[in-house]
């Protein structure tokens, strides 16, 4: 989602120039081991996980997520991946257009749902989400895992898992991706 | 089409706008399958119908499909208000728009009816059906269906059999049919064919028979009973004969050929009852699409950010 917003979304529209890098492949790898650790010892196993990455960027770290708890505990959870479009509050500010179908696999209530995502920042993608969520059933508990924490929230919302704590400047922008975290700056086009 | 205010003809589309909106429906239909099927993607927004024509199916859809973006709707009864009275089109409208609505949907029995009312107002203008002119939404929701059980329209053949002339559903179909890749053959008697097709990108013939091997869909147009009295045809009877698609005729057609109808259906004049409920028949994925469609085309008009020079923060 934070990918997509960011390209579309002034004043980010433009073209992603990293000027730090804060984590390489690796430790993107570490930190997602050490969220699925997190994970099943906090639910006490995975018998009612359910992953639900959000479009766009937390869907490849749910993947990976669910591929390492696999390795862990030797079971894989359900796996769904959620579009926010509809449930945000800011329809009618700027283009909104789901980027891909969502699609959740099972029942979801009773289940502990573990929302993805790649980079928590305001918490507004978070609150739709967590609108969306309940249109699937009344889950038990939802969790958020994230692989940034960037900070500057616009809501009471907080992840239960972070794979890094990054302090950023709100004009910032961070890339995360499963080859690295980086922290730099939008380069409008028509700037350059 | 998110340069576009209004949904009024099908012919004002490209390939790629149609695709798009096919597209957005493959949200709503997931949206649909949800326990809780609603989403609050229009909330605020208000949608009105302007029916000056009867409508089950096509009304009950919008309806739905506003409904389930959380719009809000004013529902609007032609045969119980001012129209009686004597009130114009425009008056109503304007009376209407003053009221604070988003969108209106229209269906009208002259031709051009919603282009004119989009001309008066400041919010969307939906047709949902003037005169023979056009039937946006159907055209759309036969363009999903058709895709949903063929995999797409490109390179497909498709026969639009019957009442074309007084078809608006014929004339949106035949240009989304084709702004797809399909290739389209008109079936009927010459009677009910308009008096020229001259730049329609058609195929005609008055062979049902002859057709029917080589298409991937037929489409049957609902055979109006009125025609009768204007001597266009020698009789039901005979038209069934030679046009109405029966047991005997689905025989003629490839396996994973499909039948389709726009409703109210006829049984045993355009379609025999039989063939109505035949696995192939994919009627009621017709209707089912309809409302997705609607929702994604209420969702482009209305919902997708038109308003950019408003703070874009997150």
């Amino acid at each position: 989602m934070a990918e997509r917003e960011r390209r579309s979304t002034p004043p980010f529209g433009g073209v992603f120039v990293a000027r730090t890098q804060v984590l390489d492949a690796d430790d993107v790898r570490r930190a997602i081991w050490r969220m699925a650790h997190e994970i099943i010892e906090h639910n006490q196993g995975l018998d009612e996980v359910v992953l639900v990455g959000l479009q766009t960027g937390g869907v490849t770290f749910a993947t990976a997520l669910a591929e390492a708890l696999a390795k862990i505990d030797g079971l894989s959870p359900p796996q769904g991946v959620l579009d926010v479009a509809f449930h945000r509050d800011d329809i009618g500010l700027r283009p909104v257009l789901p980027s891909a179908v969502t699609h959740i696999p099972v029942d979801l209530t009773g289940r502990v749902v573990v929302l993805v995502d790649d980079v928590l920042f305001t918490g507004r993608t978070i609150r739709a989400a967590l609108d969306a969520v309940h249109t699937y059933g009344r889950p038990r508990a939802v969790q958020l895992a994230v692989m940034v924490d960037r900070g500057h929230r616009e809501l009471p919302i907080r992840p239960d898992y972070v794979g890094k704590n990054l302090p950023t400047r709100r004009d910032e922008v961070v890339s995360a991706t499963l080859d690295g975290v980086a922290l730099g700056e939008v380069h409008k086009e028509s700037h350059r | 089409m998110s340069d576009h205010r209004h949904l009024l003809s099908i012919r004002d589309l490209s390939g790629g706008d149609i695709e798009r909106l096919l597209t957005l429906t493959d949200s709503f239909v997931e949206v649909s399958r949800r326990r809780m099927p609603k989403v609050p993607a229009l909330q605020g927004r208000t949608v009105t119908w302007l029916f000056y024509e009867d409508s089950t199916r096509t009304r009950l859809s919008f309806e739905q499909a506003a409904k389930r973006l959380s719009a809000d709707t004013l529902s609007f009864s032609v045969s119980t208000s001012s129209v009686n009275k004597g009130e114009s089109v425009r008056d109503t409208v304007e009376t209407i728009e003053a009221m604070g609505v988003d969108a209106i949907v229209v269906r009208h029995r002259s031709s051009g009816v919603p282009h004119q009312i989009a001309q008066w107002v400041s919010g969307s203008v939906i047709n949902a059906g003037d005169g023979w002119h056009e039937h946006p939404t159907q055209a759309l929701l036969d363009c999903y269906t058709i895709r949903e059980h063929l995999g797409g329209l490109d390179g497909r053949h498709i026969a639009l059999v019957g009442d074309v002339n007084h078809s608006r559903v014929a004339r949106s179909d035949v240009w989304a049919f084709t702004k797809l890749g399909a290739t389209v053959t008109l079936v009927a008697p010459p009677t009910l064919l308009p008096p020229s097709t001259d730049g329609w990108p058609v195929r005609v013939s008055h062979d049902l028979d002859a057709v029917l091997p080589d298409v991937d869909a037929v489409y049957l147009l609902r055979m109006q009973r009125e025609r009768m009295d204007e001597a266009l045809l020698p009789s039901l009877r005979e038209y069934t004969n030679r046009f109405g698609l029966t047991r005997r005729r689905v025989e003629l057609m490839d396996d994973k050929a499909i039948v389709m109808h726009p409703g109210p259906m006829n049984r045993g004049v355009e379609i025999a009852a039989d063939v109505a409920d035949l696995p192939r028949s994919v009627v009621v994925d017709q209707v089912r699409n309809g409302v997705a469609v609607r929702m994604a085309v209420l969702f482009d008009l209305l919902g997708s950010g038109r308003d950019l020079d408003t703070e874009g923060t997150r």
